[in-house]
């Protein structure tokens, strides 16, 4: 195992809780929000939860694999608590699609209900997974402040089979044998269908722009 | 849309990358991280770490590069190499590495190939194929328009040491079937020669497997890359030599595939 990096056991930042329910590689999300100053901590104790400023809900693999282990590690109704707080809340890739109710993937799981509506296989004619870089389309209207200052286009990248469906609270898409949602937002809860994570500078911006929303909210200034 | 990567390969020994030809002959190009780094900034769309001794001492060794890495590069990137369990996995993916590519031990146990699926997601699973063309054929069949069934290729294990007697479509078909997200597919008759991808063997995996193809093995020249894309049917196109020398930067090649109409990600 690499070192722990030695942090301030007193910190004066907002804490981001990475929500580490064992499954894949949930690292990433973590070392990107460390970079750009979060303190973010991958946190597995429900408890702990409680108390973070903002959550991540990350995920890979398969969407009932992951349902099943949010559930079996208590970080579901952490998870629900903390939409329920109010606090940013941003779901990326297998982490968006368990905001829905359920998934084409695995329809003997269902999803938190955060947000309506159920996550489909990716079109016919298409290789799955979709496992590439790919344009953001905004949706007119959206008032995004996930996407806010993303550069036009946005590159992003994409690693999946399935994705919600088009519903209102759709911000953005990509085009893959059809228009694909590539991001949410329903107040402070957010998610990406793409790894901003894995975006280079343009999904560094994105996950800025979730650190300036936990920030803002818990009343602490950006640095 | 479909957008073609570009994925500069680091071969990775002792801590250091270094390039050969034809499986051999090494020299020194590097340190991982830089490089990585580098790259990154050029525009790569994707990393491939390959641990070229993969011995346990050197694992430790590829674990601190991954690592290091992961703290300053926000592309993907997947570490191969000596990867023959789910915990050999795991420790890779935990130290940040995206994917773990397996070659050897996959076809050893095929079931590896389920195994990380299951742990991991098949996203998380590149299987790496060192195939080698079994008819002796001095020019493209491709170009000359016969049949690609005549064409066969063999996989080779260890490094490209250990023939199998497997046909490469049917291990890389059966591959994805198992759980394989992603095939790097390296000719080992092209590898390190710079005379560009074997087309063929390339258009016939990529043609037939339902996930994505990485073309490797031979790009001498930014050309070589388009036709990797266009009459290799490729998903990804990965190369070594021609970046580590700085003949060409990943900007410079990305430039080069646009304006040859591929769609890629700009820089």
């Amino acid at each position: 195992m690499p070192p722990v990096p030695v942090r301030l056991s007193i910190s004066l930042l907002p804490v981001i809780a990475v929500l580490d329910y064992g499954i894949g590689n949930l690292r990433s999300a973590e070392k990107a929000l460390q970079y750009l100053g979060a303190d973010a901590r991958l946190i597995d104790d429900p408890d702990r939860v409680a108390t973070a400023a903002g959550v991540v809900l990350p995920g890979v693999g398969a969407f009932g694999r992951c349902a099943q282990a949010l559930r079996a590690s208590g970080l579901d109704t952490a998870a629900r608590l903390a939409i329920d707080r109010g606090v940013p809340f941003l779901g990326i890739c297998v982490g968006f699609q368990l905001l829905y109710e359920g998934s084409d993937e695995d329809p003997t799981e269902s999803g938190l209900g955060i947000l309506a509506g159920t996550v489909r296989r990716l079109p016919d004619g298409v290789k799955h997974p979709q496992m590439q870089w790919n344009v953001l389309d905004l949706r007119p209207g959206s008032g995004s402040g996930l996407l806010r200052g993303a550069p036009r286009p946005a590159w992003v990248y994409f690693v999946h089979s399935y994705a919600p469906e088009l519903t209102g609270d759709t911000s953005s898409t990509c085009d893959y044998g059809g228009p694909v949602t590539a991001s949410a937002e329903r107040g402070p809860v957010w998610g990406t269908q793409f790894h901003p994570e894995k975006s280079g500078a343009v999904g560094l911006g994105i996950l800025d722009n979730f650190v300036r929303a936990v920030d803002g909210t818990s009343g602490r200034a950006t640095p | 849309m479909r957008t073609v990567r570009v994925i500069p390969c680091l071969d990775v020994d002792a801590g250091r990358v270094v390039k050969g030809v034809r499986f051999t002959d090494l020299f020194d190009a590097g340190d991982p991280v830089e490089l990585a780094t580098r790259y990154d900034a050029q525009g790569a769309d994707e990393l491939v770490f390959l641990d070229i001794t993969a011995s346990s001492d050197n694992r430790r060794t590829m674990v601190d590069v991954v690592s290091r890495t992961a703290e300053v590069v926000f592309i993907p990137f997947t570490v191969g190499g000596g990867v023959r369990s789910v915990e050999d996995a795991r420790l890779l993916l935990r130290a940040g590495a995206d994917k773990v590519g397996v070659n050897t031990a996959a076809v050893d146990r095929p079931e590896l190939i389920t195994e990380l699926a299951d742990e991991f997601g098949s996203q998380c699973v590149v299987v790496a194929v060192d195939a080698r063309r079994r008819k002796t054929d001095d020019s493209s069949e491709l170009l000359r328009g016969r049949s690609l069934e005549v064409a066969q290729w063999e996989v080779f294990t260890h490094g490209g040491r250990t023939p199998t007697g497997l046909d490469a479509l049917k291990w890389c078909e059966r591959a994805a079937a198992i759980g394989a997200g992603e095939i790097l597919l390296t000719s080992m008759d092209r590898d390190g020669t710079r005379d560009g991808f074997d087309l063929d063997l390339t258009r016939l995996i990529a043609e037939h497997c339902p996930v994505p193809v990485i073309a490797s093995g031979g790009v001498g020249t930014l050309d070589h890359l388009v036709e990797g894309a266009t009459l290799g049917a490729a998903e990804a196109v990965l190369a070594a030599s021609i970046f580590h020398l700085g003949e060409f930067t990943v900007a410079e090649a990305k430039a080069y595939l646009q304006h040859a109409g591929v769609a890629v990600r700009p820089v």
